[in-house]
């Protein structure tokens, strides 16, 4: 089987298995996987920015807020439905990546992780300054009523979970191929050589700013698609630690892996999940686990596996 | 975290308490015919999902939340349960945490499968976490003093029968203010939903009174120093009314004093940024013979009931609002006498509509949506309620306190009818 088959196969086959689990997993399980798969989203276009192009953000909490914020105040306030609105929370994270892509790509490294976090704080001070429209830290809900989706209703567990297999595979087909076109193979080259890639004729900034833009639009999609499914929109998405998770979930993953994303966001979802159950100290759990993967498996999860075993893995 | 607190007495006893059910029944004097019924089908536990602030910023909340959830869970179990079955308390952690508040949520209905879940304190948890139990069809009573149930935004399925909202408190506030401290109010308040309300709500009620707001000062949330903000206060101010949260409100006092030095005017303000502190802290001196609104007087009053006094002692907190085996372990006194008495309102509502598993629980929730007058009693301690079945919000008695040698005195009880305000909603018009 050639790697192209192979991968096809893998990948075409974890989402077959997720549909199959819409009908075969108790309800518990079936709203966490729902919730499990647009966050995997979200750490999909973080992935982008950062397994594949090298560029470590704190910051991506603006783009997940702006396209929940893009979709829920264009319903609460103009009364959109929420085909319009999403592609309105879509276009909100495209506009944000781009100024803030266009400003933060002017430095690199450590400044890059500062000036992105720096903006994510203002995003998050902007939706508590205009709380008279957001309802700041409070939020507030998309009611069930609204949230029908050319006559699909969202908050139907069923609705629910095919739409959140539907933006997931989306988001993990268009990376599988972004990964195998020219682009991803020059922003891969970015990330081990930003020199030699520019000595080699091509426009890094350029290639490093439609990144960022990708990533942030992804995190968008996710967002939207949170506030949608889930009924709530918040200021908290816009905090700092939604900034961090992402990153977690990558690093657990496997940066610059297809997969890590879904397994990095799976796994910690239940880390959290169980080790809850035992104590108040789950987030120290969380730590412990993470540093022991940084110092035993420090490719995360499915980079382990493609070091060790499946060198064909994407 | 999980633990279940069950405060069962055993086998042993469920079966006692079956036995003393059926003799109550064969003499036909104490227990309706549904209650017979309901106690023959089942001896399971009822299960009430605790969604707990543990972590997170409302922990120090979330600690006194529990302690009196588990204290009034084990007056309920020991004076028989609920339709002769017992309480289970299944607490989790939301980590005060919207998005895993209503993981919570999902976890209390389709994995714990809890007949209510109840407790939520902090406004963007319940936010959050609504929607998930109006679409799971989960009964979800919060102790949240937000006016989110109030106002409609939420559902059927949402109640808020034991503490009472922002909005009722703030209004209730301005008839004291304006009679007694000052037409002339400055608003100091943090610049986010919470502050908005108060800015809002307050405004609206001391022009009602003849009063006028004549500055509002809004602090960012990230502010740490607040020099900078007094001199916006005007010099005819007549009373400074002031909502501050979170840890930098002890600095925000010192340096208000250090502004005014021993000419200040007079000073208003919400105890919920001094709950679980001290109000004899170090830099806290400024705030002698200022007002404060408290939900439930953290000290013991003069005119103290006998139910403050049942309930105080079950809890485990002193005369002073600390715990009894802790002086320096302050409690949420102002707040948390709503999981007591919600929990209560549930017990009362499940008898009252014969509820026997989750298929009643629309009943439960008509039952709790028909009371009315919630007189005050060992179920009521804080004080008589009146419940809007409409509304889904109870409303009560507010006091105001005056902090005077160290401890916070009674000054003031506002009537039930201060705190009324127009209906914004009718939640019983809305399918189950």
């Amino acid at each position: 089987m050639t790697e192209l088959r192979k991968t096809m196969a893998l990948h075409i086959g974890l989402l077959l298995l997720l549909l199959a689990l819409n009908w075969l997993l108790p309800a518990y399980h079936h709203g966490n996987l729902s919730r499990i798969m647009v966050l995997a989203s979200y750490a999909i276009g973080y992935n982008i920015l950062f397994g594949y192009t090298g560029l470590l953000s704190l910051g991506h909490a603006m783009f997940f807020t702006a396209g929940m914020y893009g979709m829920a105040l264009t319903m609460r306030h103009l009364g959109w439905t929420p085909a319009p609105a999403i592609l309105a929370g879509l276009l909100s994270g495209l506009l944000l990546s781009l100024v803030v892509g266009f400003l933060a790509l002017r430095t690199s490294g450590v400044a890059f992780m500062i000036v992105t976090l720096m903006f994510a704080q203002a995003v998050f001070l902007t939706v508590l300054y205009f709380g008279e429209y957001t309802r700041g830290d409070e939020g507030f809900v998309i009611q069930q009523a609204e949230r029908i989706f050319l006559g699909i209703d969202l908050s139907d567990p069923n609705n629910r979970y095919l739409a959140a297999l539907l933006a997931f595979s989306l988001c993990l087909l268009f990376t599988l191929w972004l990964v195998r076109h020219p682009f991803g193979k020059t922003i891969i080259a970015i990330r081990e050589n930003e020199d030699r890639t520019r000595m080699l004729g091509y426009n890094v900034f350029r290639h490093k700013l439609t990144a960022v833009v990708i990533s942030g639009t992804i995190s968008a999609l996710a967002g939207a698609m949170y506030g949608l499914l889930f009924g709530y929109a918040g200021a908290t998405f816009a905090s700092v630690q939604y900034s961090i998770f992402p990153l977690l979930w990558v690093l657990l993953g496997g940066a610059g892996t297809i997969l890590g994303p879904f397994v990095g966001t799976l796994f910690m979802f239940y880390l959290i999940d169980l080790s809850s159950e035992f104590t108040t100290a789950y987030m120290l759990v969380a730590g412990i686990v993470l540093v022991a993967l940084t110092l035993f498996a420090p490719h995360g999860l499915m980079g382990e596996l493609r070091r060790r075993l499946f060198r064909w893995l994407p | 975290m999980s633990s279940k607190n069950e405060f069962s007495k055993g086998r042993r006893n469920a079966l006692k308490t079956l036995g003393l059910g059926a003799g109550a029944a064969a003499t036909g004097t104490t227990l309706p015919l549904w209650a017979r019924y309901a106690e023959a089908q089942s001896s399971a536990p009822i299960k009430v999902g605790f969604q707990a602030h543990k972590t997170g910023i409302g922990a120090a909340y979330g600690r006194w939340y529990e302690r009196t959830t588990n204290a009034a869970a084990k007056v309920i179990n020991d004076a028989g349960g609920i339709n002769g079955r017992p309480l289970e308390i299944v607490l989790e952690d939301d980590g005060t945490d919207p998005k895993r508040g209503a993981e919570v949520v999902e976890k209390f209905a389709t994995q714990h499968e809890c007949d209510v879940a109840y407790g939520t304190l902090f406004s963007h948890v319940v936010i959050g976490s609504a929607p998930r139990a109006g679409e799971l069809k989960l009964p979800y009573f919060v102790v949240s003093e937000g006016h989110h149930v109030a106002s409609g935004m939420l559902n059927r399925y949402t109640l808020q029968p034991g503490i009472t909202d922002v909005k009722s408190q703030v209004a209730a506030m301005a008839p004291f203010v304006s009679d007694n401290l000052g037409k002339k109010v400055t608003m100091i308040f943090p610049d986010f939903a919470f502050g908005h309300d108060h800015r809002d709500f307050f405004s609206a009620a001391i022009e009602a009174q003849g009063g006028e707001v004549v500055a509002k000062i809004a602090i960012p949330p990230t502010e740490s120093s607040f020099t900078k903000y007094f001199p916006k206060i005007p010099r005819d101010t007549e009373v400074i009314y002031h909502v501050m949260v979170g840890p930098a409100v002890l600095t925000f006092v010192k340096e208000l004093g250090e502004f005014f030095g021993p000419s200040r005017p007079e000073i208003f303000g919400f105890i919920d940024s001094l709950e679980a502190v001290d109000i004899n802290s170090p830099g806290l001196e400024f705030l002698d013979g200022t007002f404060f609104w408290e939900g439930n007087p953290r000290y013991a009053q003069d005119n103290q009931s006998e139910y403050d006094k049942a309930y105080r002692a079950a809890v485990g907190v002193d005369d002073n609002g600390a715990s009894v085996s802790d002086p320096t372990d302050i409690s949420t006194y102002a707040h948390m006498f709503g999981c007591w008495e919600t929990l209560h309102v549930i017990k009362a509502g499940m008898e009252a509509s014969g509820y026997a598993g989750a298929g009643d629980r629309a009943k439960l929730i008509e039952a709790v949506e028909a009371m009315t007058d919630l007189p005050a009693s060992n179920a009521h301690p804080q004080g008589a309620k009146v419940f809007n079945g409409k509304t889904h919000q109870v409303f009560g008695h507010q006091y105001i306190t005056r902090v005077t040698d160290g401890k916070l005195k009674l000054a003031h009880t506002t009537s039930i009818e201060d705190t009324l305000y127009p209906d914004e909603v009718d939640y019983t018009t809305q399918a189950f």
